[in-house]
């Protein structure tokens, strides 16, 4: 039988989260009765069009934005690379880009890749972090030339909860004449963000990571900012994103937005209150078991801890025993032989490395479901170090 | 999600034999904290050389966890001599085969055995004298070769899935490339029976690089819903076009240089390179 959703304690929410119900709901109509195309000249598929406007106007009020500034894209990735790939195709004199070492594979991989795609030549610098995963502003500024086409630098990060100043970046960027854009897809819905008051020129973000469906992207684009298209087709998007509309899932992330607007004050004291429940008590319960970032420049619904002496993929499938999910930088669930980048960016050592566990929790936890697991986590760990040969020579 | 046998997840989530024997006739150690996984085998050996107890412990992922157990059950009782032979497959087979990501911790498994009957026997490891080519993760090349020789690899991504050797840094690929091909080449030694083919005219290579294509590879490739036509020969250069289903494919030039290339080198003349038409 296929695990339903009330039968698992589900603390992967940076990974996906789950759709609200309120917001298939208002999807619904769009799948089935309200079939139109927005650019059609009938009403019938003109009424579809005025529903995409209202959804536009949430989305930007979420992040403090002008609707005309938001592109609807199909995921947080076509995000990063129309932005980074339109801030090539403006300055094509302009060869070096800054970002971080700690950047989700949709920045990290581009930036490798564009000699290849672009068939020309980038010099990238990756910003180093501290061993609490924050960045070094000073070391930003000296970074920045005149050969700088964009800065890419992510909100928060995805394995650690660590945020960013951006909004002070992009300002010492712009003071250098650079477009800065950030991936947003952790932070938006969890932490307040007003971009008509920052430099940020570009801005990803993603539906699913807050309650709308897979396959729903935005990016926003500051008014003014020059910018050109990576899918070129029809007039959608005023000409920025070409391909028809995803109506109903526009719809979704629309709804999506508003409840987020609603529950950032949950999510910053109860969600907050329960990820620091569940850390404090694997932390007292569990010996030699670490918090990986910075403890308060953080998310309120992450905790990345270490457990030294086990790797990752075995806690993960104890756990799974339980139908706890969450997710491992180890280097075993990603089918590549390296522990996470961003781990090891940080400096963690290998014997922490592999064994790090990254919960992320949402407003549909509860307080039972916390306690349930620092309940069984303890013995999770002590059964694998019992089988490590590590552990007793400590 | 890994894709795990039952066989493997019981091991894992029961793992038997676990701890490590006192006084042990014979110790294995491979692996470290800094490549993820690491075994430590021991075993008790009795006066007519049978071994009568084996237990394990692992650090590493759930694969390594079922593999240590699973080697310890096969262990005991059989004879050192017998042990000996125990390979990599054997091990993942007695687990109902493993994700092919996860092949090195059947080696791992084997490595930990030889290194535990070394220690008994007093002999020195083989396969540790060798020249390390991953820096990374401390893979040798005669490790390697064996690897290479006794599963039948035929990629580098192979390799890795096996032995781990160019899964860090990546920057031993080449070497890696070079061994594959050189051990690939001992394996498949024919007798070079044929005399050293004479200079050809190019209007010769062609009618024969024709008779091969349609004799033996055109056929081959239709079976697949593909077909290849010669567009062009320049010195050694063979100049084709992959059609149909060729086309677009994504191992079409594992097609054209492992199988295309390697036919007409054997049948028409040893120094020509197969090129897909830009």
């Amino acid at each position: 039988m296929p695990l339903d959703h009330e039968n698992v304690i589900y603390l992967d929410n940076n990974a996906t989260t789950r759709v609200a119900p309120e917001v298939v709901e208002t999807m619904l109509p769009y799948l089935s009765n309200y079939y139109g195309n927005p650019s059609s000249m009938h009403n019938f598929g003109g009424q579809v069009g005025a529903a995409l406007k209202d959804a536009r106007a949430s989305v930007a009020e979420l992040i403090g934005a002008a609707p005309e500034e938001i592109v609807f894209t199909s995921c947080g990735t076509e995000s990063d690379s129309t932005a980074i790939l339109s801030a090539l195709c403006t300055f094509p004199e302009k060869r070096h880009i800054v970002t971080t070492r700690v950047e989700h594979p949709a920045v990290k991989s581009l930036c490798e890749n564009l000699d290849t795609l672009t068939g020309r030549k980038h010099r990238i610098t990756w910003l180093p972090v501290e061993s609490d995963g924050t960045l070094d502003l000073e070391q930003f500024r000296q970074s920045l030339t005149e050969d700088t086409a964009i800065v890419s630098v992510m909100w928060a990060n995805n394995e650690t909860g660590v945020i960013f100043p951006v909004e002070e970046m992009a300002q010492i960027a712009h003071d250098h004449g650079v477009l800065f854009h950030t991936d947003a897809v952790q932070a938006v819905g969890k932490v307040p963000i007003n971009l008509k008051e920052t430099a940020i020129d570009f801005l990803s973000l993603s539906g699913h990571k807050l309650h709308a469906p897979k396959g729903i992207g935005v990016l926003y684009v500051k008014k003014g900012t020059p910018y050109v298209p990576f899918l070129n087709g029809g007039h959608q998007e005023n000409g920025r994103r070409g391909g028809t509309e995803n109506v109903a899932s526009i719809i979704g992330l629309g709804k999506a937005c508003q409840m987020a607007a609603a529950n950032m004050e949950e999510e910053n004291t109860r969600v907050k209150a329960l990820r620091d429940k569940l850390e404090k008590g694997l932390l007292e319960n569990i010996p030699k078991a670490l918090l990986n970032g910075h403890k308060d420049k953080r998310l309120p619904n992450t905790a990345n801890i270490s457990f030294e002496y086990v790797e990752g993929e075995a806690i993960l499938l104890h756990m799974n025993q339980l139908n706890i999910c969450a997710s491992s930088g180890s280097a075993c669930t990603s089918g590549s032989l390296e522990p996470s980048h961003v781990l090891r960016a940080m400096g963690v050592p290998f014997t922490a490395a592999h064994g790090s566990i990254r919960f992320s929790l949402s407003v549909y936890n509860t307080e039972q479901e916390v306690d349930f697991v620092i309940e069984k986590m303890p013995s999770i760990i002590a059964n694998l170090r019992a089988l490590s040969p590590f552990w007793e020579e400590e | 999600m890994w894709d795990y046998t039952d066989k493997v997840q019981e091991h894992f989530i029961n793992p038997k034999n676990v701890g490590e024997i006192k006084n042990a006739s014979g110790v294995g150690n491979v692996g470290s904290l800094a490549c993820g996984d690491a075994l430590k085998l021991t075993i008790q050996v009795d006066e007519n050389d049978i071994i009568t107890d084996a237990k394990f412990k692992t650090f590493g992922c759930a694969s390594a966890i079922a593999s240590s157990s699973v080697l310890t059950e096969m262990l005991i009782g059989k004879h050192i001599d017998e042990a000996k032979h125990i390979t990599n497959d054997d091990i993942a087979s007695a687990l109902g085969g493993l994700p092919k990501e996860k092949m090195h911790c059947s080696v791992m498994g084997r490595e930990a055995l030889e290194a535990a009957i070394a220690d008994f026997t007093g002999t020195i490891l083989p396969m540790a004298q060798g020249e390390v080519i991953c820096e990374c993760f401390g893979v040798t090349d005669l490790e390697i070769i064996r690897a290479i020789e006794e599963n039948n690899l035929r990629s580098v991504e192979e390799i890795t899935n096996f032995t781990k050797a160019g899964g860090g840094c990546g920057k031993c690929e080449d070497r890696l490339r070079n061994l594959l091909d050189d051990t690939v080449a001992k394996s498949s030694d024919v007798p070079k029976a044929q005399e050293k083919k004479k200079r050809m005219t190019t209007l010769q290579k062609i009618k024969k690089i024709e008779e091969v294509l349609e004799r033996e590879i055109r056929p081959t490739l239709k079976k697949d819903g593909g077909s290849i036509e010669l567009i062009d020969v320049d010195g050694d250069f063979v100049i084709v076009s992959l059609r149909g289903s060729c086309s677009g494919c994504h191992s079409s030039q594992t097609t054209l240089k492992e199988y295309v290339e390697k036919k007409l080198r054997e049948q028409v003349l040893d120094t020509l390179i197969v090129e897909e038409e830009k």
